[in-house]
């Protein structure tokens, strides 16, 4: 009985929300080369026209794995490879969280962004803890920024590979913006 | 038994499955040690040391090695495709793994082949692929933060990164996410909503609330989640219904808080070490009846 529900549901699923993105170039000629160089690195990608949000001069886009975004992403910068946007497939008009919450604890101070927790110490600015999030390199990240100093850090950018890395991306500029670094 | 699975931040480690040894600080697991941090590490320990309290079986789990690029999910999702249907588990829980749709469902109909499901538990990124893929309500719980709820009420969002700006991520709009989510078809059967009030509902009413003991500092301290779906996960396979059983950890994860007297700083080890005792409270306060809070139906519908 659930297995015909769940094949029911595969012949006529309800919409779901996406788990591709959109990569969007300044000419065809960069959709070209960003598309062999992610397919060579294993990725499953198409190349398609653009939604009419996204019609910015190039008549073609990359559809990804959304969740690997902070990989793609940097295995493009490395190559000089630019997007003009990154978008969520089904609806181009979703943005990124860009809300921060903040919660002083005296000696302590997180930040908060969108899943991702980081915490420091404000006196030392080590960073004490991260949590939060469920993508695999949230541990990863955990093991190898916590205790270090925020200023001598590296980024979760450099290390991470998905959203939930980018997240932590952004507690961590959001922190450092607090504690006036940047 | 009690399948756990999910991933350790290396990426060498191959898919292993067992039952892991707990020693101090680390899981001894198929020759393998692995440090009991955060993650699926701190799921399996505390799920390993609540079953000991409850005079169960040690959890039996599979773990892969994964820094987030997702070869080891997908490794170990194929694992999971052939091996998972034939244990005979009475409950799952999936965690860690590297959100992916198609695997996703490749899992769910392999297990719905063998006929009636496990009771299924999904948190972290399997939580996610869930969500996205359509199947939340075969799942009979989903232990979201916050944030993740915001990811479940917004049926347009793939992932918590990217929720629409009027989802809010706050906790005063909490029964208003919950709803959301059901009305998307987006949740589980039951939700076990993580914050500094922690709700336990299903899609008619909120079961429980639990918001003692309060200690603040247990929300920055990575790993305090895992830890208390490990223990849901032990006491579901106990016997309890989902929802009482997601009451009690809820609970006794605060109780272990307490009794570790933690700072922001603590690592969650430290936490994990108290689960005897605290679960042992619980099942008093169980045994005489107590209760945080009554059952209650949504306001509205």
């Amino acid at each position: 009985m659930a297995l015909q529900a769940l094949k029911r549901k595969k012949k006529a699923p309800k919409k779901r929300s996406p788990d591709r993105g959109f990569l969007a170039f300044e000419n065809t000629s960069e959709v070209i080369k960003a598309e062999s160089l992610v397919r060579a690195n294993g990725w499953k990608v198409n190349v398609m026209g653009p939604p009419p949000e996204l019609r910015t001069g190039c008549d073609l886009v990359i559809e990804f794995p959304l969740v690997e975004q902070l990989n793609i992403l940097r295995l493009l910068e490395k190559n000089n490879l630019s997007p003009l946007e990154v978008v969520p497939v089904d609806d181009p008009l979703l943005k990124p969280v860009d809300l921060f919450i903040t919660t002083d604890y005296g000696k302590h101070l997180m930040v908060r962004a969108a899943n991702m927790k980081l915490t420091i110490d404000k006196e030392t600015l080590t960073i004490v803890n991260i949590s939060g999030g469920g993508c695999p390199d949230v541990p990863y990240l955990g093991a190898r920024l916590v205790g270090k100093d925020l200023r001598e850090a590296p980024s979760p950018k450099k290390l991470g590979h998905t959203l939930c890395g980018y997240a932590l991306q952004l507690a961590y500029e959001e922190m450092k913006r607090q504690c006036s670094f940047c | 038994m009690l399948v756990l699975l999910g991933t350790v931040p290396e990426e060498n480690f191959p898919v292993v499955a067992g039952t892991a040894t707990l020693r101090k600080d680390t899981l001894a697991l198929d020759g393998h040690e692995i440090l009991v941090n955060r993650g699926t590490p701190a799921l399996v320990a505390a799920a390993s040391m609540a079953c000991e309290t409850l005079g169960l079986r040690t959890p039996f789990s599979f773990l892969v090695g994964d820094e987030g690029v997702g070869h080891g999910s997908r490794k170990l999702y194929e694992h999971l495709q052939r091996e998972l249907p034939v244990m005979g588990s009475k409950v799952v829980t999936f965690h860690y793994l590297q959100p992916d749709v198609d695997w996703h469902n490749r899992i769910l109909l392999a297990l719905q082949e063998k006929g009636s499901l496990p009771t299924l538990i999904a948190d972290a990124g399997y939580m996610y692929a869930a969500k996205m893929s359509g199947f939340a309500s075969c799942y009979d719980l989903f232990t979201p933060d916050i944030g993740e709820l915001a990811f479940l009420a917004d049926e347009m969002a793939p992932h918590p990164f990217y929720t629409r700006g009027f989802v809010l991520h706050e906790e005063e709009k909490v029964l208003d996410l919950i709803q959301r989510a059901y009305n998307g078809e987006n949740a589980a059967k039951t939700l076990l909503i993580k914050g500094t009030k922690d709700y336990i509902c299903t899609k008619e009413r909120i079961f429980a609330t639990v918001d003692t003991p309060k200690v603040t500092s247990l929300e920055p301290i990575g790993g305090t989640g895992d830890m208390l779906t490990g223990l849901v996960a032990a006491l579901v396979y106990a016997g309890y219904p989902v929802t009482e059983a997601a009451t009690m950890a809820a609970r006794a994860n605060r109780l272990a808080g307490k009794l570790a007297n933690p700072s922001p700083a603590t690592q969650v080890a430290e936490i994990i070490k108290e689960v005897p005792e605290a679960l042992e409270r619980v099942l008093e306060e169980a045994a005489k009846g107590q209760e945080q809070t009554r059952p209650t139906k949504y306001a509205h519908g």
